[in-house]
């Protein structure tokens, strides 16, 4: 099961990758938010999918899986959702002030 | 007591809040931003001192003991710098005040600025990894909205780059993560380093390691530096003199805490690394400051060099480099941040950005040149003033670790980096008046008092460095032996003796 989520994993990756290396700000956008799902699911599976029950002392006998990955997990998401959202803000006025969102024509001249 | 280690990032962050009612109330805005800053350098003073009398302080939240819960470490290292940081802090805000227009002004700057204080803060003073990527976005997201305020052209498209940037710098850090995590199976810092140890030379944890080196050489801006020059020449001066002065030192705190801390068995892959890293940065640094005629440019390559230094003194790594790089952190922060605010200034004076523009400074405004002056003589580290100290125990380190490359190339940097200040200094402060006396902008007093009370700094950090020596020492006696940390934040033997079973 470890061995399919890490393909998963790389497949999300070598997607995101290339999003970002497009020219086009809005699918860049979306690349990186491809990118953190990728991250997720790479800590959820380096802590090691599901062991055990859940853990709660008394409830059952053990072992236990490890809840701190999807501690973190739930962190780094709403972090990626606020970037995310950000970033999609901050693009949108880019693309109306610079009147273009391809960023060939984003790169600036040497005179500014 | 211990409490007061939380103060520091809490504050800011209620007050951010706070001030976000108080949008229209500029005033209120201004006076509460102020105290709050000044208030954390009172709390980070006292800290200082007690730490002195008691050793490293921790906190743990809500009482879960380390490594299970989050805590904050507060070790003279982290102290002093939370210190310096926020000192600078209240300087450029004070600056703020009497410069940035109003729209900023309304447009949130102030809760803003607090809320990346806060982050930089929480990054100095956490113990767990993973709350100090938490931290490091905080600073982040408040640094990605203040660099874009204000909404001009050019601002809103090197944002654009420095924001995706660092999404993809936050994503190594959270594949590093989970790397670490899978590997020793602990994100408290003090107990990552007691597993590292255990491991040994084990050559997953160096892979590990090196990932590291790459997210926080990103933020540094060491050898991965093309993002900086751009993004930090386009806000209003405060706001890259602030950056100038907090972000990349975080970058830097990092790496130093990193393979100090977290690291230390490979030091032949990693620090070999770090040597290397450094010099190229110096080298171009050095480059793009001599070949830029946009002051603001050559300030950019400044920040790289001071950058590059210090990381050669962590990779040459002996108690008296580290000790250096302590002396050299705190002075740059300073002395960035009164480079950044002089070229505002200048650039606001003339309304030119090349300097075979501007021309004859000194007969206009004599105060503005002298301190421009020191400045020059602060970062090329003349005695007495901050730089002199840092770059004397960084230098006696190299002598005595043998790293006889590093050290030519961090005094030949200091030799370029006068030589880039002094081109400033001659074409623009020296030379024949351009600004007849009608044409000339009035600098009020009050403008000129935040640049004043920087020079104060470095010439107090310099003539003062007796005074800071008791805690510098202990702070580089920490970094120099993990354990007097480990020992701290674990509880000692117990904790020890329960590894062994």
């Amino acid at each position: 099961m470890e061995s399919l989520i890490l393909v998963l994993v790389g497949i999300l990756v070598a997607v995101a990758t290339y999003l970002i290396l497009s020219k086009q700000l809005l699918r860049v956008i979306l690349g990186t938010a491809v990118l953190s799902h990728a991250a997720h699911l790479l800590i959820l599976t380096m802590g090691g999918l599901k062991k055990g029950d859940v853990p709660l002392l008394g409830e059952s006998e053990g072992p236990y899986t490890d809840a701190l990955p999807q501690a973190l997990i739930l962190t780094a998401i709403v972090i990626s959702f606020a970037v995310t959202a950000f970033v999609l803000v901050l693009g949108y006025r880019a693309y109306k002030t610079n009147g273009s969102g391809n960023f060939d024509e984003l790169r600036g001249t040497p005179d500014e | 007591m211990s409490n007061m280690i939380v103060l520091p990032l809490i504050v800011p962050v209620i007050t951010a809040i706070l001030l976000v009612f108080l949008k229209e109330r500029v005033i209120l805005q201004r006076i509460i931003s102020l105290l709050t800053l000044s208030f954390i350098v009172i709390i980070c003073i006292i800290l200082l001192l007690e730490i002195q009398q008691q050793g490293v302080m921790r906190i743990d939240f809500s009482g879960w003991a380390p490594p299970f819960g989050i805590s904050f470490v507060a070790d003279s290292f982290a102290t002093l710098l939370v210190l310096v940081a926020n000192l600078v802090a209240v300087i450029c805000m004070l600056y703020a005040i009497f410069t940035i227009e109003l729209r900023y002004e309304k447009m949130y700057f102030y809760p803003f600025t607090l809320l990346m204080v806060a982050g930089v803060n929480g990054s100095f003073l956490t113990g767990d990894i993973f709350n100090l990527f938490v931290c490091f976005e905080v600073m982040l997201l408040a640094s990605y909205a203040l660099i874009s305020l204000g909404g001009e052209k050019i601002q809103l498209r090197e944002a654009l780059k420095y924001v995706l940037i660092n999404i993809v710098a936050s994503w190594i850090f959270l594949v590093a993560l989970a790397f670490l995590y899978g590997t020793v199976g602990t994100l408290n810092m003090a107990h990552i380093s007691v597993r590292v140890m255990e491991a040994g030379a084990n050559p997953l944890i160096t892979t590990v390691s090196l990932i590291f080196l790459i997210v926080f050489s990103l933020k540094a801006g060491l050898l991965l530096f093309f993002w900086l020059p751009g993004s930090y020449s386009v806000p209003p001066t405060a706001i890259a003199a602030l950056f100038a002065a907090l972000l990349t030192k975080v970058g830097v705190y990092a790496l130093v805490r990193t393979f100090t801390l977290l690291f230390p068995n490979n030091t032949e892959v990693t620090h070999i690394a770090l040597g290397i890293m450094a010099g190229i940065t110096i080298v171009a640094g050095c480059i793009g400051a001599l070949s830029g005629r946009d002051v603001r440019t050559i300030a950019s390559y400044n920040v790289l060099i001071g950058v590059g230094f210090i990381v050669a003194g962590l990779a040459i790594g002996t108690e008296s480099a580290l000790q250096g790089v302590i002396y050299y952190l705190m002075h740059d922060m300073v002395a960035k941040a009164m480079l950044f605010l002089a070229v505002g200034m200048m650039i606001y004076v003339t309304g030119e950005t090349v300097i075979d523009k501007m021309s004859g400074l000194i007969r206009n405004y004599p105060f503005f040149g002298w301190l421009f002056f020191i400045l020059m003589c602060s970062l090329a580290g003349i005695p007495p003033l901050s730089g002199f100290l840092g770059k004397v125990l960084i230098g006696q380190g190299a002598i005595e670790g043998g790293n006889f490359v590093l050290l030519g190339l961090g005094f030949f940097s200091s030799l370029i980096v006068l030589y880039s200040l002094l081109r400033i200094f001659l074409s623009s402060f020296f030379g024949e008046t351009i600004i007849s006396l009608e044409d000339e902008k009035p600098l009020p007093k009050r403008i000129l008092l935040p640049l004043t009370l920087l020079a104060a700094c470095t010439i107090g950090l310099g003539i003062g460095a007796e005074r800071l020596a008791p805690f510098v020492t202990d702070a580089a006696e920490t970094l120099y032996t993990p354990s007097t940390y480990i020992d701290a934040v674990l509880d000692g033997e117990l904790w020890q003796g329960e590894v062994n079973k």
